[in-house]
């Protein structure tokens, strides 16, 4: 029973390791090195990384970047709300705006275009989580992120909002078309 | 002060009057808890079953929010406190260090558990467990998880002091046993983590109340997983240690090698405080070479700790079996084992639950780039529930049935239902996990109350399949819910109604630990080398499973939209 009694070798740490032992560490140790050189490869040789790039802000700074924005690229409005619908010039910048729970405005983008989207919340915590894509990014209120993205194909895209935001938080929904 | 000690004629272990007190007392108050949060797994999963869906919105955040304290926190750490005693006092056969902090400690945590309840059932508080600022809960909510860190610490201080005295008084000699040596790494870790809490909870209570104006949302997550992260190594810890004891008291098992299992509970302790940055992977404001070092670097030598313990129990366990002569080809040790037993069968499928789903969704999950396919999905939720549920919870569970005799003097009523139990929940809850990941790996949200987008500008339809993981979530779910509610039933039944079994001697002095001589040891276990091939199979089988998930997530990863 000698794990729950002191080691019966008193000099335990001069006991040898199993040769088996051995290998199972040299295993599990390997492959945490092939992991974490996986992340590093990706970032040099793969196609999906998290945009590094982010700013303080205030909800009042980026409210007036992004009505500026809206302002200049509407191309119509939808729903009854009148939602504008807003193209981003090709190659460009975009804004989307995070709040109690709207993602706005609607987005309009072109396949194989690179964009870069700027994310910023005006409130609490919101999740950007594009559908069915599935990607998942966290929107902080305070901070303004530049995602860097290309869309590979046509059709028309959710954003729910997968951080808990309060009461209206499964009615937080919005919308990019990709011509 | 003067106390007393029993031998209990069963097992031999030895209590102290007081410590056994502090370890019903705590081990009750986490049932109690376990029950509440019970409760609100069924509503919970009632309402995310999309044919039934309970709850209203503002009573699902609620409940949910509930569900996320009760269990993750009270349960689990009241649990815990008689774990750490147990661990000190009884294992090393000597007083418990200042009982009266102990009670203080207990009272805090109780009372602190109970305020926050009142803050979340108040209406005010549905801000989630993580109460990510600047969603704002009720201060008296800040307030009860304060009191609960608070008690945690001082009860982790008389675990500490009882180490001392027990070296003092002699009442062992050499080194820690493994078990202790495990309780040990998790109060070290807690230490780190309330520490590290403290940190973020002050400044909150007080923008609760006014008097700070804002807390930065980034730095807040920040530090808050600081806390919440490394405190799941308590948890791993001392889950590993259950099992490292399970094993010693089913089997006699004697750990393949003294030095790599306390190398490996080393290990948490070196290198799990800073992965607060795997729940930080889709966040803004941290650079992707922070990321990547926090998550691999720091962690991978975590990762490397549960492979080793993931191999060195199940092959303890092998050894032992082999010594007594189930030889025969790879499995007949495992054959053999007792599997109508609850505490080795809850043990072992702790074991390959945490390992096999928990261990490799958690590592999948913590990766820089693929944690942006799971992030805030269901996903999460499902890996963690093959974590801190069939890991730790089962574990716990398991490790009760050895407990209620020999720390209760009372056998288990209904021995029947004894062994079912930990199937029924360990093999639902990891269903149950695994049916969430599949939701999430669809996209389906966590904490979200309506899969149709009620008052929704647009629509959006989820997939099929997504409904069907949500449909088999609740099915699961209900399940696990019963098999739960069995265990909280047999154990408060068996309190009260158990057959009574002899307490044994009584004496006003701690009986040392006899001196463990090699010869005695090498008659016990006999002394060369037991090969243990089924365990390298196993062990096999857990690494191929790892590398292929990992990565067809890769291969996922490469199909999604280009982001740089
Ligand atoms: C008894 C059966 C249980 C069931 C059926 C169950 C079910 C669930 C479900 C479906 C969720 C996700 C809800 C959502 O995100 O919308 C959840 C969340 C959670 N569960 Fe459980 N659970 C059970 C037991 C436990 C136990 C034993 C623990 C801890 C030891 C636990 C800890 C948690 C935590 C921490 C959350 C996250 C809450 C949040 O997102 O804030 N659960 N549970
Ligand atoms: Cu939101
Ligand atoms: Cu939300």
């Amino acid at each position: 029973m000698s794990a729950i009694l002191p080691p019966s070798e008193r000099l335990w740490w001069k006991q040898p390791i199993d040769k088996v032992e051995w290998a199972w560490i040299a295993i599990a140790f390997v492959w945490g090195m092939v992991m974490f050189v996986m992340m590093i490869y990706w970032h040099i040789y793969g196609k999906q990384n998290l945009s590094n790039e982010a700013y303080k802000t205030t909800p009042e700074m980026f409210a007036a970047k992004a009505e500026k924005f809206i302002a200049e690229n509407t191309i119509r409005t939808e729903t009854e709300q009148q939602i504008p619908v807003v193209k981003v010039p090709a190659n460009g910048e975009g804004y989307l705006i995070a709040r109690l729970w709207a993602w706005y405005p609607i987005l309009e983008l072109e396949k194989g275009k690179t964009y870069k989207i700027h994310l910023s919340s005006m409130d609490y915590n919101h999740g950007f989580s594009l559908q069915p894509v599935n990607i998942n990014i966290q929107v902080i209120p305070g901070y303004e992120h530049v995602v860097k993205m290309t869309p590979t194909k046509e059709g028309t895209y959710a954003i729910v909002c997968n951080e808990y935001c309060g009461i209206g938080h499964h009615s937080m929904l919005g919308r990019i078309y990709v011509k | 002060m003067a106390t007393t000690y029993r031998t209990c004629p069963v097992s031999g272990l030895q209590f102290e009057d007081q410590a056994e007190k502090l370890m019903r007392w705590n081990a009750v108050a986490g049932v109690l808890w376990l029950l509440v949060g019970g409760i609100t797994a069924l509503l919970v999963i009632l309402t995310r079953w999309p044919a039934i869906k309970l709850l209203p919105a503002d009573q699902f955040y609620l409940i949910l929010t509930a569900h996320g304290i009760d269990m993750l926190i009270l349960w689990i750490l009241f649990f815990e406190m008689a774990v750490l005693y147990f661990a000190s006092s009884t294992l090393l056969r000597c007083r418990l260090a200042a009982p009266k902090v102990a009670w203080l400690a207990f009272w805090l945590m109780a009372i602190g558990g109970i305020v926050t309840n009142i803050a979340v059932f108040q209406g005010e508080s549905s801000v989630m467990f993580t109460s990510y600022v600047p969603m704002q809960a009720a201060w008296h909510f800040y307030l009860g998880i304060i009191l609960v860190a608070v008690g945690a610490l001082l009860g982790v201080a008389v675990f500490f002091g009882t180490l001392v005295v027990a070296k003092r008084e002699k009442t062992y000699q050499g080194s820690l046993p493994l078990v202790t040596f495990g309780a040990l790494t998790a109060a070290i870790i807690a230490t780190f983590t309330i520490l590290a809490g403290a940190g973020i909870l002050l400044p909150t209570l007080l923008w609760s109340l006014g008097i700070l104006k804002e807390i930065d949302a980034q730095l807040y997550r920040m530090v808050w997983w600081g806390l919440g992260h490394s405190s799941q190594q308590i948890n791993v810890s001392a889950h590993v240690a259950v099992w490292y004891l399970i094993a010693a008291v089913v089997f006699g098992a004697k750990p393949l090698s003294e030095k790599v299992s306390r190398f490996a509970f080393l290990l948490y302790i070196l290198f799990l405080q800073l992965a607060s940055a795997h729940h930080l992977l889709s966040d803004p404001g941290m650079s992707a070479e922070w990321k990547v070092l926090n998550t691999s670097y720091f962690m991978y030598f975590a990762v490397m700790a549960s492979m080793i313990h993931g191999f060195t129990v199940p092959g303890a366990i092998e050894a032992a079996q082999r010594r007594k002569g189930y030889t025969n080809g790879l499995f007949e040790w495992l054959r053999k084992a007792p599997w109508g037993n609850p505490v080795f069968s809850g043990m072992f499928i702790s074991l390959v639950s945490f390992g096999f789903l928990g261990g490799i969704s958690g590592v999948v999950l913590g990766t820089e780039q693929i944690n942006m396919l799971m992030h805030n999905t269901f996903y999460v939720p499902g890996h963690f529930h093959t974590t801190v549920v069939t890991g730790t919870t089962l574990a716990f569970m398991a490790v009760t049935y050895l407990l209620v005799p020999v720390l209760f003097r009372r056998e288990m009523i209904l021995p029947k239902l004894c062994q079912i139990q930990p199937y029924l929940f360990g093999i639902s809850m990891s269903v149950l996990g695994l049916v969430m990941m599949g939701a999430g790996t669809l996209g389906v949200s966590r904490r979200h109350w309506d899969m149709a987008f009620s008052g929704a500008p647009f629509q959006y339809e989820w997939p099929g399949a997504a409904y069907l993981m949500m449909g088999l979530t609740g099915i699961f779910g209900v399940i696990a819910v019963i098999g739960g509610g069995l265990w909280i039933l047999l154990v408060v039944g068996s309190l009260l109604f158990g057959k009574k079994l002899d307490g044994g001697k009584v004496s006003d002095r701690p009986t040392p630990i006899p001196v463990n001589t090699q010869a005695a040891s090498a008659a016990a276990h006999g002394s060369e080398h037991v090969a243990v091939p089924g365990t390298v199979v196993l062990a096999l089988l857990l690494f191929v499973s790892f590398v292929l998930y990992y990565f067809v997530n890769w291969k996922y990863l490469s199909e999604v939209w280009l982001l740089s």
